[in-house]
């Protein structure tokens, strides 16, 4: 039940006099409305992740990128430790 | 812009494999706090894929399998005897009470209906203006604030035929519960990212100082909890003890402050009881005093005898990862998702049910 969902902010409206900012939100193909209260500087086009009718957070494309840089990340630091060590073990660093 | 596919696309699961397999060198007892992360593990194979030194053991994190018996008794006693109109979470429903579960009640004529937001129980509340509307707010640091919204919903218009039967339960307290049990055998959390999307990271800084363990926020997606276990293990393996955050794309440091602000307002902190598990301190959120107005428990004022949980469950083994659920004697025999024991077997997102629908079972019952 604690799923969270991610999608794109496709219009916001105003509701309760102005009280309450809903958006229309698309995941996939289906749109459905989440509540924006909780993301006072949500906009159209941000994507964000919607709880039981409620968005609770935007998501950060940079770091979104990021995680998948991670294994490239550590690999290379290994390659370094490893050609770091070939070095020193008899020069025969292929860089 | 990277969402679903790319979190499950199976080239990038066997690289993240390979990694752990390289620089797994001893063992390593793991906790995911949360059940939808027991659930995408389960259900995605990733337990029989990991190096055999890691295992991976399954936390409480799941609110519908934590609510106590004693509160479904009470939402049924409330739509049967109260004649209120009483809206929950699908799976909730489905949770069997010491004498029966919503649905069952739902099925010989109490009006009990199925949301999907505790907003559009206002909307019922404020299209039955003769009915009492109650809502049963189950749930973790995640799905509290949209209760708590529901409430301040009701404050606005005025209704005064909304109320609330609040069961919130927090994870650093039972991060602390698991780790304060001198059986416990853990060494490394994976800290649950939806629950960070809310409160942010500051509340585990202190445990993974206190315990001496890394605690990894991480995602739910099969790429994320393969970072989130690489994160754990490597710093296992260099002997180190720090918070990490592998689901930055959505989980700050400071959480989301609008929501922080609005638990605030609406919900104190108490001594939460938790099935499976006992009374943990200061682990839940009710009602504030000033809005008790809301409680639906001060409001129709149900006392309901509690009745003992079956005596032959182990389910506060499983919930610490002291024990897995096929180590249960009851598992798959007299204890079944259609015929929970316990409050593990009750949600698909509690480890006796997850084990039950997705492992072989039988395999490891006879291993
Ligand atoms: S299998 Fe059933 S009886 Fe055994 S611990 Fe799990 S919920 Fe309890």
């Amino acid at each position: 039940m604690c799923l969270a969902i991610p999608g794109k902010i496709k219009s916001i409206e105003l509701q309760y006099d102005g009280v309450v900012r809903m958006a229309k939100v698309l995941f996939g193909g289906i749109t459905k409305e989440a509540s924006l209260e909780m993301l006072p500087d949500a906009e159209v086009g941000d994507y964000v992740l919607v709880h039981v009718g409620v968005a609770i957070s935007k998501i950060d494309e940079e770091e979104a990128q990021k995680s998948f840089k991670y294994l490239e990340e550590i690999g290379e630091i290994d390659e370094l430790v490893e050609h770091s060590q070939i070095d020193r073990n008899g020069g025969r660093c292929p860089l | 812009m990277k969402f679903l596919s790319e979190y499950r696309n199976p080239e990038i699961v066997h690289q993240y494999i390979d990694e752990l397999h390289k620089i797994t060198t001893k063992e390593w007892t793991i906790m995911e706090v949360c059940g939808g992360q027991t659930h995408s593990l389960v259900k995605n194979g990733i337990l029989n894929i990991l190096p055999d030194k890691i295992n991976m053991v399954h936390g409480p994190g799941c609110p519908v399998c934590v609510t106590p018996l004693n509160l479904i008794d009470k939402a049924v006693h409330l739509a049967e005897d109260k004649g209120v109109i009483l809206c929950s979470y699908g799976d909730m429903i489905r949770v069997p009470g010491s004498k029966k579960s919503l649905l069952e009640a739902k099925a010989t004529g109490a009006d009990i209906r199925i949301m999907y937001s505790p907003l559009e129980a206002i909307k019922i509340a404020r299209e039955n203006p003769d009915k009492e509307v109650v809502f049963f707010a189950v749930g973790f640091e995640t799905t509290a604030p949209a209760n708590a919204l529901s409430i301040i919903h009701a404050e606005r218009e005025g209704l005064t035929n909304y109320s609330v039967l609040a069961s919130h339960v927090l994870v650093p307290p039972a991060i602390e519960a698991v780790m304060n049990d001198s059986d416990t055998q853990i060494q490394g959390f994976l800290a649950a990212g939806h629950v960070c999307t809310i409160m942010g990271t500051g509340e585990y800084e202190p445990l993974a100082q206190k315990y001496n363990i890394p605690i990894v926020v991480t995602g739910f997606e099969p790429v994320d909890l393969l970072q989130g276990i690489l994160m754990t293990v490597r710093q296992l393996e260099n002997g180190e003890a720090r918070l990490e955050n592998q689901y930055a794309r959505v989980v700050r440091p400071e959480g989301n402050p609008a929501a922080i602000e609005m638990l605030n307002r609406v919900f104190q902190m108490e001594d939460r009881e938790w099935r499976g598990l006992g009374t943990i301190p200061n682990s839940g959120w009710n009602i504030r005093t000033e809005l008790e107005a809301y409680n639906a428990d001060i409001k129709f004022n149900v006392n309901i005898l509690k009745v003992p949980e079956c005596a032959d469950c182990i389910a506060g083994q499983v919930l610490k990862g002291i024990k897995k659920p096929f180590e249960c004697s009851q598992f798959g025999t007299n204890c079944t998702p259609e015929k929970p024991l316990g409050a593990p077997m009750v949600s698909s997102e509690g480890a006796c049910a997850a084990y039950y629908h997705y492992s072989n079972a039988g395999d490891e019952v006879n291993a």
